[in-house]
């Protein structure tokens, strides 16, 4: 096969850091080449050195045998060499047209954009792609996965010759998901090469044909897919054996913690009704759109119902806010934590005690003492690796931050927490970590209800699986008794 | 010097202050009147009203949010009470009404910004020409006067020595700076500046604090008018025109993001401070009020932009 990149002992510091040291990459003609690795490890580096918002500091690119130097965005284009970005990067009130050819509208003799040209040209690009999704569309009108369509298309007018792709499938349904890998392998065989980051490894190996593997910022090595195993990408990953990838702990199941009956919101939910007991981990399975994250906020408040009883503990619990749920004993983490989970310019500590702060008050007043003792005990006890409870919340990994949010929950005492994709963006080290405080938690009683779009952790970790469908539960499995192809059947609509 | 600052937390904290020095020390040399017990005074009573207003502004910046309508509540207080004086109404009564003329036109720019999600912006800069056409009908244009001559004490009396405006400063940003620092209420207006949505799904009523937060600021506005027509011994319905703009390049000035949830209300004291030593160092030194202007402005882009610089390499 014809090389069509190497990348020679690429290296890069940042002050303070080595962001990339030697590291090694190549890439084949009509090859899908995957780059894995944890947060942090430097794969977006190396692609953006590759892509020109990075200059290396040292090392060689051939494109083609020839070596070139890439200092700007604008030149890796002109190299062929396109990159979609984790975000999107698209102006939410233009036209699919005008954003894939923002910055370089072409002109017709009056000196005006040539609009006539432009459909014509975005028109023949979407439909190489085998998108119905129209030129004139306005951005803001699309779903995440037809967004991400257009990014590709945008790339694709390039006419690329290298395409590196950053999670791509981070925000895609499963069907958006198969589309996208039809693409690529579409896209392959036209003789692009592809580089795919991701975290996601059954993606790897449905789509890669070999895999690097990156670890803080140095070359750990390069595997053929084919050959390769899911515990060796992982132990080359992190460095370790991971001994249990879901250290799930079975137990007794206690009284009943929570019932919902027949909650109901136009257009979202549609007469949901389920319990979860104490010490008992509910997981919640369905496609994006399904209703699961409007279940979540509508139990805990955060969006108004239109019907349906809550009842804790057996008791009645009339919710109409957050403050309410948290009264009634459950809590929520969001599934995004930067945006809803997060007061990220605050510290560790205030953020820690921001759903508890009247237990540690007297009268208007915040009690330190109080405080720092319960933020002491969750530090320690959910294992937060932070300089200080001082320090700001935006300085630490994903992971950490994630053990924040929770944090901010078991400080309220809850008996019940729903937690929406709660190993989202944290590395392997850390959901390890969060299974383990998920068992903790439900040794001591507390109820959880967890929604997650990654099969294996609604296998690995539930107790019992719920599937959702259009607002509705279309199925409630025994774990023993669920499959990944059974969930996917009943999160499609099938009975 | 820059190198330094951008490595230094506490150098980073402290920059408004040192330039509030460096300002002191310039001026002290250039001009041998600054330097005097009697001109620093007089600094600080002409900054008063502003740092007492600026109070109130850095809880709503806090917040993320701005308030354009104090400068029209100072003069609709300062009316109000002059008003109800004249008339013969008692103190007691009089001041609690331009006060609270205050309060309540505080709380109605936090309904209408949290009830009918009215931008910040656009709420108060209604109610800034609300205020000031109210104001110009209750006092028909002309300048209210024949206030009793005990009412002069609150802008023009003394106390041992010290201006009572300045007292009542002191007092206000104690007051202000162990709300922010040590209670609950003061943790929620960081909280819902950083971030509004995770602090609503912590269980916060964000609504109630922030509808407080304008209340209070409406309040101080209210106090500030009063003061303002007690020293000149008459209410101005042009009173107060433009000092929301001085009291938000306080809050800036002191380091306050305007984007809220980062800031502190001794960097609005600092901020305030640095306007009325420049603007007395600038008469000391017989600049003309209309240049006096310019350099204002250009002192205050500059330490904008100042900490934008340091804002960058620190992070």
């Amino acid at each position: 096969m014809k090389e069509l990149l190497r990348m020679r002992e690429i290296s890069k510091y940042f002050p303070g850091v080595k962001a990339l040291d030697k590291v090694e990459f190549s890439l084949f003609l009509g090859e899908i080449h995957a780059l894995l690795g944890e947060n942090g490890a430097g794969k977006s580096t190396l692609m953006k050195v590759l892509s020109g918002s990075y200059k290396k500091d040292a090392g060689e690119i051939l494109l083609g045998g020839q070596p070139v130097d890439i200092d700007s965005p604008r030149q890796a284009q002109e190299l062929g060499i396109g990159i979609i970005h984790q975000e999107l990067n698209l102006v939410p009130e233009l036209t699919v047209m005008e954003n894939m050819f923002l910055g370089r509208e072409p002109l017709n003799s009056v000196g005006f954009i040539d609009e006539a040209l432009i459909e014509e040209e975005a028109a023949k690009v979407l439909d190489e792609l085998g998108t119905d999704i129209p030129p004139s569309a306005v951005i803001s009108s699309l779903s995440i996965g037809e967004q991400q369509m257009v990014e590709i298309a945008k790339a694709l007018s390039y006419r690329p010759r290298i395409l590196i792709m950053d999670e791509p499938t981070a925000a895609l349904t499963e069907r958006e998901t198969e589309r996208l890998f039809s693409i690529i392998r579409r896209l392959a065989a036209g003789g692009v090469g592809i580089v795919y980051i991701s975290h996601r490894m059954e993606e790897l190996f449905a789509i890669s044909d070999r895999v690097t593997v990156m670890r803080d910022g140095t070359y750990v090595g390069t595997v053929k897919t084919r050959e390769a195993t899911f515990d060796q990408l992982i132990k080359m990953m992190v460095g370790r054996d991971i001994s249990a990838r879901f250290p799930k702990e079975y137990r007794a199941r206690g009284p009943e913690a929570l019932r919902v009956e027949n909650l109901s919101r136009p257009g979202k939910l549609e007469g949901v009704s389920f319990t979860v007991h104490a010490g008992e981990v509910v997981g919640i399975a369905g496609l994006m759109g399904a209703g699961r994250t409007e279940l979540a906020r509508a139990i805990f408040g955060a969006d108004p119902l239109a019907a349906g009883g809550i009842y804790v503990d057996g008791q009645k619990r009339v919710i109409r806010n957050p403050a309410d749920a948290i009264r009634a004993g459950i809590g929520l983490i969001t599934e995004d934590r930067k945006q809803q989970g997060l007061v990220l310019g605050l510290s560790v500590r205030e953020n820690i005690t921001l759903a508890s702060l009247k237990r540690f008050c007297k009268h208007l007043f915040i009690r330190e003492a109080d405080e720092g003792k319960v933020v002491d005990g969750q530090i320690e006890s959910l294992r937060i690796r932070t300089p200080g409870a001082g320090q700001m919340v935006k300085n630490l990994s994903g992971g950490n931050q994630q053990k924040v949010v929770i944090a901010k929950w078991l400080a309220t005492s809850p008996k019940i927490l729903i937690m929406d994709e709660p190993t989202r963006g944290v590395d392997i080290g850390a959901k390890t970590e969060i299974y383990q405080i998920m068992n903790m938690l439900t040794a001591s009683g507390v109820g959880i209800v967890m929604i997650s779009s990654e099969l294996p952790e609604v296998l690995g970790m539930s107790d019992r699986v719920l599937v959702m469908h259009r607002g509705r539960i279309t199925a409630e499995l025994p774990v023993g008794q669920a499959t990944q192809e059974n969930i996917m059947a009943y999160a499609a609509g099938g009975e | 010097m820059l190198e330094t600052m951008r490595r230094s937390p506490l150098l980073r904290k402290m920059g408004p202050l040192l330039g509030l020095l460096l300002l002191c020390f310039i001026l002290a040399f250039l001009s041998d009147r600054f330097l005097t017990v009697n001109n620093l005074l007089n600094i600080t009573r002409q900054v008063s009203l502003n740092a007492i207003i600026g109070v109130g502004m850095t809880l709503v910046i806090l917040t993320g949010g701005i308030d354009l309508s104090v400068g029209s509540v100072v003069a609709l207080a300062g009316s109000i009470t002059a008003g109800l004086l004249s008339g013969g109404h008692g103190l007691a009564v009089s001041l609690a009404a331009g006060i609270g003329v205050g309060g309540v036109l505080g709380l109605i720019n936090g309904l209408i910004i949290t009830r009918q999600k009215v931008q910040p912006f656009i709420a108060t800069m209604g109610m800034m020409t609300i205020a000031r056409g109210y104001t110009l009908v209750y006092t028909d244009g002309r300048p209210i006067t024949g206030m009793p001559e005990q009412f002069r004490f609150f802008g023009g009396g003394y106390i041992a020595d010290i201006p009572v405006p300045v007292i009542i400063m002191a007092l206000i940003f104690l007051a202000g700076y162990i709300m922010l620092k040590k209670t609950r209420f003061g943790r929620y207006i960081y909280a819902i500046g950083g971030n509004e949505e995770a602090t609503r799904l912590s269980g916060i009523n964000t609504p109630k604090v922030l509808v407080w937060v304008y209340v209070l600021c409406g309040t101080l506005a209210g106090l500030s008018g009063i003061i303002m027509a007690s020293r000149l011994n008459s209410a101005q319905p042009t009173a107060g025109m433009g000092f929301e703009l001085d009291a938000i390049a306080a809050v800036v000035l002191g380091g306050t993001s305007l984007s809220g949830g980062v800031g502190t209300i001794g960097g609005t004291l600092v901020g305030a401070l640095i306007i009325g030593v420049l603007d007395n160092g600038l008469n000391l030194l017989n600049v003309s009020s209309f240049y006096q202007q310019v350099a204002k402005g250009i002192v205050i882009l500059l330490a904008v932009m100042l900490d934008r610089k340091r804002g960058k390499g620190g992070a």
